[in-house]
């Protein structure tokens, strides 16, 4: 009892401790933040700048809770483009970066036109997409999982390839067959480069998704910045900003937790 | 001492119907061309404790990578325990410890001594059924690790993630140990107590093994025997008999008796 007890309230410290440290980081970039707010805001109120060409931050805040119900209605087509096109990129990357890894042939073959397609910028590609799959939800799926794709091939075969040559001999000596290898050993060693190439799809599919719809769509966060600038309507467009970046921070964050539970070891061949 | 075929024999209590763990006769590997190994002739018996030693680059992993099957012969013959070296590994008759331990990092130490067990599956059937496994629990006890099972590679000090790739390396009972430079990357307090724990563990269990070091004192302390291996290309320079009683204590590395030995085997690596 009394051991449960001291745990507990170690604990407790433990998290205050966390909490303080947490906030000790983090009064400077707070204050930062707070203190850009007060300049923009006074600097629009002293020289009078017209609300259409830039809002007041306050002016934005209020958008946001006054439109919340419009906002929210934009942001799930775009969340669920987002995701969509994120899951199909990244399991196309992996399953490819698993066929190059087991057949160099098909490495040789394909990866000049990975690259090649890479190179297209996603703005210019975007309205060919459009054209093919027309307005509705499956082009911006693509665009989403188009640039999605390239960084998680690249990482997920040198993750593939991390295992160490004494690692490879010692298979040998074991007597493993390649599957048993790949199971056991080379999937698990990929997962932290996994992990650093999907972080960066995580954000990088939300823009993915909002170039879509800026193409074409008629619905969705894109269509309504769109629609915002068109329209003048800047604190609306400020609001749209604010809450597209806000999508990219939850699937930023969700895929931060699951390498927390998934990694939980050290690697020791990251260069 | 004449460079040609010097025939070797480690122990000589010979004669029984076993055959010697390694029998090498006029072994070469080339790499690309170059002649790597040399006309390696040399038998190990049973039981036997043997340390190489040689100059940088002059195929003391070759010669061990050459008896565990990674590197294929090009001349000459090898067997062992009478097997074809391929066969050999079918049968788990030897294991290898790197100077890496070499773990998987996500798994336990316990998970790691067990994956020999669930890799190789295929070939288990070639293996005699009347060697058992050992436990992995008894295991990382014969090493000095009861009570950290759960441990992850990174929660372990270098010293320790060693003995776990020992642990791993004796689970399906080998009769021969193959140990390239294990102890190479660990500081000399570190290296004194696992080169007394890895004589425990030989003196226990009866098993073969073939270490390799760079070390003079950790060769003599270690071995009944040291072959000396010359470079360029690697050949046997020399046999030599330690000739120091077991069981073998740290302090004896001060005694007259052992400082000529190493200043017999210094003066023969210099001249390699």
């Amino acid at each position: 009892m009394n051991i449960d007890k001291n745990d507990t309230s170690s604990k407790v410290t433990k998290n205050n401790l966390v909490i303080a440290i947490i906030f000790a980081n983090s009064w400077l970039p707070i204050l930062t933040v707070v203190m850009i707010f007060v300049i923009w805001e006074s600097v629009i109120l002293i020289f009078g700048v017209p609300e259409y060409i830039a809002p007041t931050p306050s002016a934005v805040l209020e958008t946001l809770v006054e439109e919340r119900t419009l906002l929210f209605h934009n942001f799930l087509p775009t969340f669920f483009e987002s995701v969509a096109g994120f899951v199909v990129g990244n399991l196309f990357a992996v399953v490819l970066a698993i066929a190059f890894v087991h057949n160099k042939m098909f490495e040789k073959a394909f990866f000049p036109i990975a690259v090649f397609v890479n190179t297209i910028p996603i703005l210019a590609i975007a309205p060919i997409l459009v054209l093919i799959f027309g307005n509705g939800i499956s082009a911006k799926v693509i665009i989403a999982a188009l640039i999605c794709f390239f960084p998680t091939l690249v990482n997920m075969v040198r993750g593939l390839e991390s295992v160490s040559p004494e690692m490879i001999e010692l298979g040998r000596i074991l007597s493993a067959t390649k599957s048993e290898f790949f199971w056991k050993i080379r999937i698990q060693s990929s997962l932290p480069f996994l992990f650093s190439a999907l972080k960066i799809a995580s954000t990088t599919c939300v823009v993915g998704a909002i170039v879509g719809e800026w193409i074409g769509a008629d619905v969705g966060l894109g269509s309504l910045i769109i629609e915002a600038t068109y329209n003048f309507r800047s604190p609306l467009l400020y609001a749209t900003v604010i809450v597209s970046s806000g999508l990219a921070v939850i699937l930023f964050v969700s895929v931060t937790i699951a390498e927390r539970l998934i990694v939980r070891w050290k690697p020791e061949h990251i260069s | 001492m004449s460079k040609g075929r010097i025939s070797s024999r480690i122990t000589d209590n010979a004669g029984g119907a076993e055959p010697p763990a390694v029998v090498m006769k006029g072994a070469c590997v080339r790499f690309g061309g170059q002649l790597a190994l040399e006309d390696i002739s040399l038998t190990v018996d049973e039981g036997a404790f043997i340390t190489i030693l040689g100059p940088s680059g002059c195929g003391k992993s070759t010669l061990l990578r050459l008896v565990s099957d990674l590197v294929p012969i090009d001349d000459g013959e090898i067997t062992i325990f009478g097997n074809e070296v391929e066969t050999a590994r079918l049968k788990r008759e030897f294991s290898f410890v790197f100077q890496d331990a070499t773990l998987l990092p996500w798994r336990s130490a316990i998970d790691n001594v067990r994956l020999p067990l669930e890799i190789g599956v295929k070939h288990a059937h070639k293996r005699p059924k009347a060697v058992s496994n050992l436990s992995p629990e008894d295991l990382l006890d014969l090493v000095g690790l009861k009570g950290r099972e759960n441990a992850l590679p990174h929660e372990l000090s270098g010293g320790m993630r060693q003995r776990v790739a020992i642990a791993r390396a004796l689970i399906c009972k080998p009769r021969l140990l193959l140990m390239d430079e294990p102890f190479g990357a660990l500081d000399e307090i570190t290296r004194d107590h696992l080169n007394e724990q890895i004589l425990r563990i030989w003196k226990e269990t009866g098993i073969t093994i073939m270490f390799v070091t760079h070390s003079i004192p950790e060769a003599i302390f270690l071995g009944q025997k040291v072959l000396m291996l010359e470079s360029d290309p690697g050949r046997v320079r020399e046999l030599v008999d330690v000739g120091l009683p077991y069981p073998r204590e740290l302090p004896m590395r001060e005694t007259p008796e052992f400082n000529k030995i190493s200043r017999y085997l210094r003066n023969l690596l210099e001249t390699c």
